[in-house]
């Protein structure tokens, strides 16, 4: 039972850092940059749903969209002043603003909504579900970030695969040059990616600070990281991997500190990163990459 | 024309004059602590309690101003002491702070080769205070806090199987648990469960299950207060309901925006400063700060603001002047304070020769949303 209890906070834990993997994947697969900044994003979508259910009294429907609304547009401003003057510099360029901009959107935060964390209010109106005599509590917010994540993740690939935009993001995603010279407006396919990873964010803010209701301005930086990391983990460009390494490192990191030791909870987190990179250095679902010579 | 510049001069003069003979004793005290960054909750309120009290002993007229500096350190010992150079370049006479641990640890070193008094409100790690004599405490001591809660849980007779939930990455939590360990071994407390976190745990299950499945009742919590509200989200939602012990730390729970203060019922902690307490000192503390910041001030702001009193009835002691260098007071100070004795809003205080603060601290409960003592 202690086994099962811990499985199922393991996948609750994943499917929250799953979410937030498929923003960065996106990202990466199609502008081929880690925006690092995407989880100081979904701690500002956090912070809206908030202040829209808190101080606003807003339904639960209306802060979420508000929330999408504002990163949405975030992230396509962030793009448009940050990125997009980059376009031609190095990646390193590109990842050391990206680093930048995860500090501005921090301090921001600390300037408006403070220093003293906030509990994140409870959306969702339901009750733990007890099974087996009680001896096994399966929280609504997982089952909720569960079904959002096969939802965002079905959307996204049949988005990516069905649709004009999705078309022309593939293309710019293959070679850039090549889909300009194609007639394809690659500065517009960008953009879309940062709308809709941004999008995804606020989705993400709200999930993460619902089965973790603690909210302040360094709250996505963390999760973030390690959402990068399941990223990684299993692919990074590949949406289903995103989500099979999101539940497998939550699944790690919550049987590493149950049955090895809380200390080490990070760090064998961590070293399953540098392992699965040196046996696979394309992640468990990634593409290999061909060399032409 | 001439005439009334010249008489306006005059007067000007004769002003001035007149501010010279009052002779206010001027103090110059810098406060360092973190402001930004993820700390920024301890600095903020310590230097929002020491402004109140310099304001108000500025206010009274009674000869004194202290002139606070700040500067931020983002609790980071290698900014902590570029923001002290930064105010002994701009004449800082002594050094409330700094508000956190490993800051103070860098900054005490510093001061003390430059002799420079320091009275920290909040860092309570003894290395703090170690081998520097120039370093002074308000806050009570790590060790101090882990054994009075063991001799509460022993003699109260709280628990009989303890769970201990600590930060690893933090010298304040893990000093407390430490001595809290040496001192239950010693009264024979059994401990069934210890288990650790960092500052960026998100995910609180496994530390919680492992209490409830080695059947602890009572639940120690050496943590700050907001990992402490995620602790008990997660143990309601298990379904686990042991007695919570925490620590100063712990203060600051019922004023959390967005908390469900229900959780936090029943509730015990070890603090110094109530806020819901009514004696007039701080009744008086509690408004002005909600008035000029929109919040119930923490144990933080009412430690810093006692330091502020503290430090100018040592200054007098030590006969300060209005200008006089920060090494040349240091010894008078430091001779000052161990002569001290005052009372503030944390309680009746008198220091030790190694710069350790001794006071009461009060074991509290939690009930319908308030601080009682455990006694009543």
């Amino acid at each position: 039972m202690v086994f099962l209890s811990n499985l199922v906070n393991g996948i609750s834990l994943g499917s929250i850092y799953a979410i937030i993997a498929l923003g960065y994947t996106m990202v990466y697969g199609i502008a081929k940059m880690l925006n690092f900044a995407h989880g100081d994003v979904i701690m500002v979508g956090a912070y809206i749903v908030f202040c829209a259910a808190q101080y606003w009294n807003l339904p639960p429907v209306l802060c979420v969209i508000a929330a999408m609304l504002v990163c949405t547009l975030l992230g396509i401003t962030i793009e448009k002043l940050a990125y997009k003057p980059l376009r031609q510099a190095t990646g390193l360029a590109v990842l050391i603003t990206a680093i930048g901009m995860s500090y501005l959107l921090q301090n921001t935060a600390l300037l408006i909504w403070g220093a003293n964390p906030k509990v994140f209010p409870s959306l969702f109106a339901l009750d733990t579900i007890w099974l087996f005599n009680g001896q096994l509590a399966i929280k609504p917010e997982t089952l909720i970030t569960i079904a959002a994540n096969i939802v965002i993740m079905t959307a996204l690939t049949l988005f990516i695969a069905k649709t004009k935009t999705g078309k022309a993001m593939r293309c710019v995603s293959e070679d850039r040059g090549a889909a300009e010279l194609m007639g394809i407006n690659v500065n517009r396919t960008i953009s879309v990616t940062f709308a809709i990873g941004s999008a995804l964010a606020a989705i993400a803010g709200l999930l993460l600070c619902s089965s973790y209701p603690q909210l302040m301005p360094t709250t996505g930086s963390m999760p973030g990281i390690k959402a990068f990391t399941a990223a990684v983990f299993g692919g990074i460009g590949s949406i289903p991997g995103a989500m099979l390494g999101g539940v497998l490192l939550g699944v790690i990191e919550i049987f590493g500190k149950a049955y090895i030791s809380t200390e080490l909870g990070d760090a064998i987190v961590f070293a399953v990163l540098i392992i699965v990179l040196l046996v696979r250095p394309t992640g468990l679902l990634g593409k290999p990459i061909r060399e032409k010579v | 024309m001439k005439k009334i510049i010249a008489l306006v001069l005059v007067l000007c003069l004769a002003l001035a004059a007149s501010a010279a003979l009052a002779e206010d004793l001027v103090l110059k005290i810098a406060h360092i602590g973190p402001q930004t960054g993820g700390a920024a909750v301890y600095g903020l309120a310590t230097y929002r309690g020491a402004k109140i009290a310099a304001d108000e002993i500025s206010d009274a007229d009674n000869g004194i101003k202290v002139e606070l500096l700040n500067e931020d350190d983002t609790h980071d010992a290698e900014k902590a002491v570029n923001a002290y150079n930064n105010v002994m370049e701009q004449g800082a006479q002594m050094i409330v702070g700094t508000t956190t641990t490993a800051p103070c640890i860098a900054v005490g070193a510093k001061a003390f080769e430059e002799r420079v008094f320091m009275l920290t409100p909040s860092a309570s790690s003894t290395d703090v205070t170690a081998d520097k004599d120039n370093v002074y405490q308000l806050c009570f001591t790590d060790p101090n806090q882990g054994s009075a809660s063991a001799a509460v849980i022993n003699e109260k007779k709280l628990g009989t199987k303890i769970a201990v939930i600590y930060n690893n990455a933090d010298a304040y939590s893990t000093g407390i648990y430490q001595t809290f360990k040496t001192k239950a071994e010693d009264l024979g407390l059994e401990i069934v469960s210890t288990t650790t976190f960092t500052d960026e745990t998100t995910d609180f299950s496994v530390q919680v299950a492992d209490a409830k499945d080695k059947g602890a009742d009572l639940v120690f919590l050496p943590i700050y207060y907001t990992p402490a509200s995620q602790i008990l989200i997660a143990s309601s939602s298990i379904g686990y309901t042991p007695t919570f012990f925490g620590v100063d730390g712990m203060d600051g729970i019922l004023t959390l925006e967005g908390f469900d203060t229900s959780l936090a019922e029943g509730v015990m902690l070890l603090t110094p400063f109530v806020a819901d307490a009514k004696d007039e000192l701080t009744v008086n503390f509690v408004a002005k700060y909600q008035e000029q910041y929109k919040e119930v001030p923490n144990q933080f702001a009412a430690d810093a603001y006692d330091c502020i009193y503290a430090m100018v009835e040592a200054a007098k002691i030590a006969g300060v002047q209005t200008g006089d260098a920060a090494e040349d007071i240091c010894d008078n100070m430091i001779a000052a304070m161990q002569q001290l004795k005052i009372t503030g809003l944390t309680g009746a205080m008198t220091w030790s020769a190694n710069g350790e603060v001794d006071k009461v601290p009060t074991a509290m409960i939690i009930k319908d949303g308030k601080y009682v003592g455990l006694d009543n």
